[in-house]
């Protein structure tokens, strides 16, 4: 409980930094949610020229899109400490401050630096998912919030531990790896539509290599209460989202063999 | 042509400075073919899924070898101003550029012409090699990077291709003087983004959106540097309606110019210089 309390009071400094600059905060905030949403214009454009998609209709993608927007912000909001690691803390020596604490090096990453522009996304994903809710004529159940809510919780641990991964390979790298950000922001992008539209090798690796698939089109299918076109057996659509969680501890094990090497840097 | 000598001389310097920036280069390779990979699978469903007759008036063909162009491209957008002339502003950097003895437009002018043009050439070269060629190979050759369908066409896009790199460096000079003027580079980029995103045609090729626009998304500025050179590489856009395209990019050069020396020189008659 003593971390939880600590992960508050690190947010809220970090966020009362900010603060100082509220002009600055918001501005930053709606960029991100203008910047996120043009994608709706695509998915827009694309079906007003064509009509439907293989049975999928604008309202099913907008589920699709809403969903992995919100998982990504809250992951991205969380492992801002995780993304700049090479860049600020190893290349810098920094790292060895944290290590010296009594606290695990994992809760001060998370507590560095949380940055209030990512509610630009969540918002961007909230406002998705009312557009695919209205589309759809769909009506939301306490059973499928909760759904929704372990989806959102499992895309969170995959998209925090591909960031976590990011991290680890920054303590053979030392500088930040800018080509993480084709499984981050390309895994959102590539999670926007159905799966079944892709070809076979590229969801195979979505959903055995880098199972975006499984906390995404998965579970909102199981939400939207459709079968899987591809296949899955109906129970498998609502427990997918544990392969999130699998692959967060799998990246912390690669974090630990990174971190078992560190030697410090810097002076 | 020793009028030119200095822009030339600031062009070819910092053009092999950004050569320098191998690791970004390639982590931006990364992500662009990931990005042109998922965009023509989804175009290649739409296609595939609908009625013929909703299908705009480009063939799938077409709109993959535009996304693989526009990937290869991406930096050739005026994404943002000169990260240079940003700095340069905020440290008072910029009192120095005002002495020089040379066309202060001109001169910030060819350096974003070769900020681009060096980021985009060793991405283009490489996605050309992974589209271009290993995709054909690899029997994917209906959704890969096709070369154009005659010499006259490839000739009439080489053109198009240094009117995208001027009307793109336009751009870039009006957010250059924008910052100078607000002193503050990631808004000035950030509020113009996402128009040139959906306008020039790098989100959906502009043929895709409604009929109803066609008219007018072809004549706004932004389409000179992505749709209208890209839609000449692949003989979309052919005959009267290439040159229709061409003299429009030409156009907008003109107007942008005109407009961003107007700017400048009204800007720099009462410049506050920053930091000490």
């Amino acid at each position: 409980m003593d971390a939880i309390r600590l992960l508050i009071r690190y947010g809220s400094a970090s966020i009362r930094a900010q603060i100082q600059y509220p002009f600055n905060a918001i501005m930053l905030g709606v960029g991100q949610f203008t910047a996120t949403m043009i994608d709706m214009i695509a998915i827009w454009a694309l079906f007003a020229r064509f009509g439907a998609l293989d049975g999928w209709r604008l309202g099913d993608i907008a589920m699709f899109f809403g969903l992995v927007s919100v998982s990504f912000s809250v992951a991205d909001f969380l492992s801002r400490g995780f993304d700049v690691l090479g860049a600020e803390f190893i290349k810098t020596g920094q790292l060895d401050r944290l290590l010296l604490r009594p606290r695990t090096l994992t809760l001060q990453l998370i507590g560095n630096d949380m940055r209030l522009s990512r509610f630009g996304r969540l918002a961007q994903g909230l406002v998705v998912l009312c557009i695919g809710t209205a589309n759809l004529d769909f009506h939301w159940t306490v059973a499928k919030l909760a759904l929704a809510l372990w989806a959102i919780a499992g895309g969170t641990a995959l998209f925090f531990g591909l960031i976590v991964i990011q991290g680890a390979i920054s303590f053979w790298t030392v500088e930040s790896l800018e080509a993480m950000n084709v499984l981050t922001y390309g895994g959102v992008q590539a999670a926007q539509f159905p799966l079944s539209i892709y070809a076979r090798w590229f969801r195979t690796f979505l959903i055995f290599v880098v199972p975006i698939g499984c906390v995404a089109y998965f579970p909102v299918l199981a939400i939207l209460g459709k079968p899987d076109p591809l296949g899955a057996p109906a129970w498998f659509l609502p427990v997918s989202p544990l392969a999130g969680f699998a692959f967060l501890a799998v990246s912390f094990l690669a974090w630990r063999v990174g971190l078992a090497r560190y030697a410090s840097t810097g002076s | 042509m020793d009028l030119a000598r200095p822009y030339v001389a600031v062009y070819t310097a910092r053009f092999l400075l950004m050569l320098q920036y191998r690791a970004a280069a390639f982590a931006g390779f990364l992500t662009q073919c990931w990005w042109g990979g998922i965009k023509i699978m989804v175009y290649a469903a739409f296609y595939r899924a609908s009625n013929p007759s909703t299908h705009p008036a480009i063939t799938l063909a077409q709109v993959a070898t535009y996304t693989w162009l526009n990937q290869a491209l991406l930096a050739l957008m005026p994404w943002s101003c000169d990260p240079e002339v940003a700095l340069a502003v905020r440290t008072g950097v910029v009192s120095y550029d005002r002495l020089r003895p040379v066309d202060a437009y001109a001169y910030w002018y060819a350096r974003a012409a070769a900020f681009m043009t060096a980021r985009a050439v060793p991405r283009a070269i490489l996605m050309a090699l992974v589209a271009g060629v290993a995709m054909p190979l690899l029997s994917f050759r209906e959704l890969s990077w096709a070369p154009p369908p005659s010499a006259a066409q490839s000739a009439l896009f080489a053109l198009s291709l240094v009117l995208l790199v001027c009307l793109a460096s336009a751009f870039m000079m009006l957010l250059n003087i924008a910052v100078v003027v607000t002193l503050n580079d990631r808004w000035v980029s950030q509020s113009l983004n996402p128009l040139l995103v959906v306008l020039s045609g790098s989100l959906v090729p502009l043929a895709l959106y409604p009929d109803w626009a066609q008219g007018a998304l072809f004549l706004q500025p932004f389409a000179g540097i992505v749709d209208i050179p890209f839609r000449i590489y692949s003989g979309n856009l052919a005959g009267a309606f290439a040159y229709g395209g061409l003299a429009l990019q030409l156009w907008w050069i003109l107007v942008l110019v005109f407009v961003g020396r107007f700017w400048m020189a009204r800007v720099m008659r009462r410049l506050e210089v920053q930091g000490g």
